[in-house]
């Protein structure tokens, strides 16, 4: 976990002095704040990993000696087939397709995509159906 | 149905195999990456062709100055919809949605992606946003035509009124959304479900490349779709944030558009960078050479990446000059180093020119061409002099069709692992002479006749007998690749199931090879012990190990 | 330095497709473009001489399984730190020439040029000149010779790019900016001008016209347009190109000098 948690560290790090150099040579705002906020995307998530890096047990997959067996055990559940993404993204396309032919398609799409996301959370709860 | 995953161990039995639905069903139902990825492959190649179709109605009007073939609305389409294509629709989703769902997860030696309905849906809106945007050819006004980069205020209601537009907005948003799905995807699966023993430094360089894909990813597409919600704003909301008149600032568009675009450039190169480091590692039967500075490699030209944008706005006056100069500049040093890494990696090994190896050098031939023409274009006195002329035509279009022979490289060498089946060699090979001929012969006038100043995005030209002879000489060349495109699909329907692959076909090296061609429902039976960035290469030789030489790789045997 | 030596001396060498231009500017931009083109024929065909060679000298003549190197450190330096060298080399040898061009000298010549969809108009402060064309109709610019002329270009509607091959220069017309460069001609003649950034239906037909004359000429031109039938004329003129571009005026006074 610890060289995921650098790199994006690294990342952020880089581009706040990028951004700060750019910012005070230029005086230009919006790249300024692009910049900004790619600094932000590299120290949030780099933070969360170092924290947990910290606390979490090591992981066999950052073991540069660990064998398949060492990692023995559950790696997951994975969804088998499911529906949902499918209807999600069609209630997605009929929602794009409302900001050119019409605000009426709204009502579908948005309907779409609340039965997608009810599905798909319900399927996760139980465990899983087609 | 769920199925809760342990590791493969050693199996006498092989684990479960795909259950639920079957036929048309399956296909709308699956979460298998793999099945995901061979859907991308083929939409994205899909997509090439129909943009290909329109690059060859555009050289078509251009063979002669007053070409009749189009009219000036249509032309406009058709290059807005071919840079469209080609990029937001072919390229990027071929690039980190295709080869790489399939590969990624199969070479750090994961089950799935972590998050396969996530993928599944990533996939879903890719498809949609590509039938939105194309529509816009079926509705009256005709399709998008303000150029692929949509600048300000020309994509204006005012300016270009009109569905076509708005179903270009909508599509980009929905492939947007794709992207950064995938990109979610891409570094959850990559952070979280290596196999035990592959560690950040093992991981193969086609899997870095796109960890650092999938981190552009996340920095960049947000800011277009913010910059798209904007738009569509000035366009029916009666916002100004573009518009002068309202007070708003139309410069500011091409500073998001740009901050999303050039990293999109290396959002586009870097996975294809990655399958040619394997390929010309495989086939030269070495380790990658120099395997830490080609991952400090990637990360640095990622990281400058994004602040370069405003090398595309040079001839506005309005950019800060040496900064982007500068860090434009610099970018040429981590590629550099690629460069001279992957011929380390041939030097004193034992070439094979295979179809997927001749792809790939017609891949750093090209490249290396396109790559010394963008050093001239970021020095903004040369930019000054050949911005929005046929010269940054050429160069961009050497560096894409090098990325479509690392396309096709990456589908000759990894094609029998996710089909089961090789393609036909030597009709490859043919394959690879057209393109490459084709290449060179279409981008290199492109290069002196936009010297000799001709504009981009022009449909008719001044009678200049040299601009024309230059004209037709890329046409030329065009025809060539529209040749090779053919020779592909010919060879797709000759080779048909005609050549088993077996496992491990190329004497491959990474974990991909390990399992069964193609892999089985949840991709491995059993694994081997991971010491290095080539465990299946250290399974079958291990008495030929990487030489360590330098820093040694901790822990390897 | 080696690029930067060379860009002093460019006379010689070969012009690699572009042509030295009719300004000061032009010929500074063709010199830098000469040594850019000799570091990258270098650079490109060395890279192209290791590759035929690797694939020509290794190619696979048996199954035999090469040694399994990896790393050589002191190599990966030095192709890491010889570009850092020729790319600051390459970056000074730009800023010697920008500088240059993106300078804004003293001038007594004045041009406001306008950019619309789809044509240009040239006004000359201070005096009643004014030419005004769109599409078919080429307008053209006139300029004196061996003078620094001032050019403040601006745009009615959407985005365009005041492009002329020969002044191997091009710069947008934005709307809502003013932006500002000098041209100095060095010899008369009339070169052709053309619109560079996409505007619209008839982008590929929005020409023009630089015609560059003695300032004696010049002078000519511009007293030309002085009498009450050419003042009518030029006022006619003027109100019909009012009807058709808007109204917006530039706000932001905008620099294209230095480091704006």
């Amino acid at each position: 976990m610890k060289v995921e948690a650098r790199f994006l560290l690294g990342l952020g790090l880089f581009f706040g002095v990028v951004g700060l150099v750019y910012w005070l040579w230029s005086g230009e705002d919006a790249g300024g704040v692009m910049l900004g906020a790619a600094m932000l995307l590299g120290f949030l998530p780099g933070s969360y990993y170092l924290y947990w890096s910290r606390r979490m047990a090591p992981r066999p997959e950052d073991d540069s000696t660990a064998t398949p067996a060492s990692g023995a055990g559950v790696v997951g559940t994975f969804p088998g087939s499911s529906i949902w993404p499918f209807t999600l993204g069609m209630g997605s396309f009929v929602t794009v397709l409302a900001l050119v032919f019409g605000i009426w398609l709204l009502v579908p799409g948005l309907s779409l995509v609340a039965w997608a996301l009810l599905g798909g959370v319900a399927e996760s709860r139980r465990g899983g159906h087609v | 149905m769920v199925d809760v995953l342990e590791r493969p161990l050693t199996r006498a039995e092989p684990p479960p195999e795909a259950h639920g639905p079957t036929g048309l069903l399956k296909w709308l139902t699956t979460t298998d990456h793999k099945v995901i990825g061979l859907s991308y492959t083929v939409t994205a190649v899909i997509m090439m062709v129909i943009g290909g179709a329109f690059a060859e109605i555009i050289r078509a009007q251009l063979a002669s100055p007053n070409g009749t073939l189009v009219s000036l609305a249509q032309f406009n389409e058709l290059f807005t919809m071919h840079g469209s294509v080609m990029i937001y629709l072919f390229a990027g989703p071929f690039a980190f949605g295709a080869l790489a769902n399939i590969i990624v997860p199969i070479q750090i030696g994961a089950p799935d992606m972590a998050f396969p309905r996530l993928n599944a849906l990533s996939y879903w809106l890719y498809l949609t946003g590509s039938i939105t945007m194309l529509s816009g050819f079926f509705t009256a006004g005709g399709a998008a035509s303000f150029g692929w980069v949509g600048y300000a205020p020309l994509s204006n209601s005012l300016n270009t009124p009109g569905a076509g537009a708005d179903l270009w907005i909508g599509g980009l948003l929905l492939t947007g959304f794709s992207a950064i799905f995938t990109g979610v995807n891409l570094v959850a699966t990559i952070f979280y479900l290596r196999a035990p023993g592959m560690t950040m430094f093992r991981m193969p360089i086609f899997t870095w490349n796109l960890l650092v894909t999938a981190i552009l990813i996340l920095l960049a597409f947000p800011v277009l779709t913010a910059g798209l919600i904007m738009l569509y704003a000035d366009r029916h909301f009666g916002t100004h944030i573009f518009s002068v008149a309202g007070g708003g600032v139309p410069v500011l568009w091409q500073h998001i558009f740009w901050f999303w675009g050039h990293p999109e450039v290396y959002i586009l190169a870097l996975p294809f960078f990655g399958m040619v480091t394997e390929i010309i590692a495989v086939f030269s039967r070495k380790p990658v050479f120099g395997y830490r500075g080609m991952i400090f490699a990637t990360i640095s030209i990622a990281a400058l990446s994004l602040g370069v944008w405003a090398h595309h706005m040079f001839t506005t006056g309005v950019v800060l000059l040496p900064f982007f100069s500068m860090m434009s500049l610099l970018i040429a040093v981590p590629t550099g180093i690629k460069i001279f890494n992957w011929i380390g990696t041939m030097w004193r090994g034992e070439v094979w020119f295979s179809a997927a190896m001749l792809m790939a050098l017609g891949f750093l031939v090209t490249f290396l061409v396109g790559g010394l023409t963008g050093v001239y274009l970021a020095s903004p006195p040369l930019d000054f002099f050949t911005h929005d002329t046929y010269f940054v035509v050429a160069h961009f279009h050497s560096v894409v069709m090098a990325l479509v022979m690392a396309a096709m490289a990456g589908l000759y060498y990894w094609g029998p692992k996710f089909t089961g089946y090789l393609l036909n060699e030597t009709i490859g090979k043919v394959q690879f002479w057209f393109l490459f001929v084709g290449t060179q012969v279409f981008t290199l006038p492109l290069y002196l006749v936009g010297l000799r100043g001709m504009p981009r995005r022009i449909a008719v030209y001044p009678h200049d007998p040299q601009w024309q002879f230059l004209n037709d000489l890329s046409s030329v060349g065009a025809v060539l690749i529209g040749i090779s495109t053919l020779v592909f699909v010919a060879n797709l329907v000759y080779s048909w199931k005609k050549y088993p692959a077996g496992d491990n076909p190329w004497d491959a090296q990474t974990l991909e090879w390990f399992t069964t061609s193609p892999p089985p429902h949840h991709n491995f039976y059993r694994l081997p012990p991971i010491r290095s960035e080539r465990p299946t290469w250290d399974y079958n030789h291990p008495e030929h190990r990487s030489v360590p030489h330098g820093p040694s790789d901790r822990g390897s045997a | 330095m080696v690029v930067a030596g060379l860009v002093l001396s460019g006379c010689t060498v070969p012009s690699f497709g572009a042509s030295p231009g009719d300004t000061t500017s032009s010929r500074s931009v063709f010199h830098l473009w000469q040594g850019f083109s000799i570091g990258a024929a270098l650079i490109g065909g060395l890279v192209v001489v290791l590759v035929l060679w690797a694939v020509v000298r290794y190619r696979r003549r048996s199954e035999r399984i090469p040694p399994q190197h990896q790393y050589h450190i002191p190599l990966e330096l030095t192709y890491t730190i010889v570009p850092i060298l020729i790319v600051l080399g390459l970056f000074a040898a730009t800023m010697v020439v920008e500088n240059k061009e993106v300078a804004n000298p003293r001038t007594n010549v004045t041009i406001d040029v306008n950019a619309f969809q789809w044509g240009w108009k040239f006004t000359y402060p201070g005096t009643n000149a004014m030419v005004v064309g769109q599409t078919t109709q080429t307008p053209t610019m006139v300029m004196p010779v061996d003078t620094n002329v001032h050019i403040n270009l601006t745009s009615s509607d959407v985005v365009h790019g005041f492009y002329v091959k020969a002044f191997n220069f091009s710069r947008y017309a934005l709307p809502g900016v003013l932006n500002q460069f000098t041209l100095h001609a060095l010899s008369t003649g009339t070169f052709f001008g053309q619109c560079t950034q996409l505007c619209g239906l008839y982008h590929s037909l929005m020409w023009f016209d630089v015609k560059v004359v003695t300032p004696a000429q010049y002078q000519a031109w511009l007293a030309a347009f002085h009498g009450p039938a050419a003042s009518a004329a030029a006022a006619a003129a003027s109100a019909a190109v009012r009807q058709q571009t808007s109204s917006i005026t530039p706000t932001k006074p905008a620099t294209s000098t230095g480091a704006g």
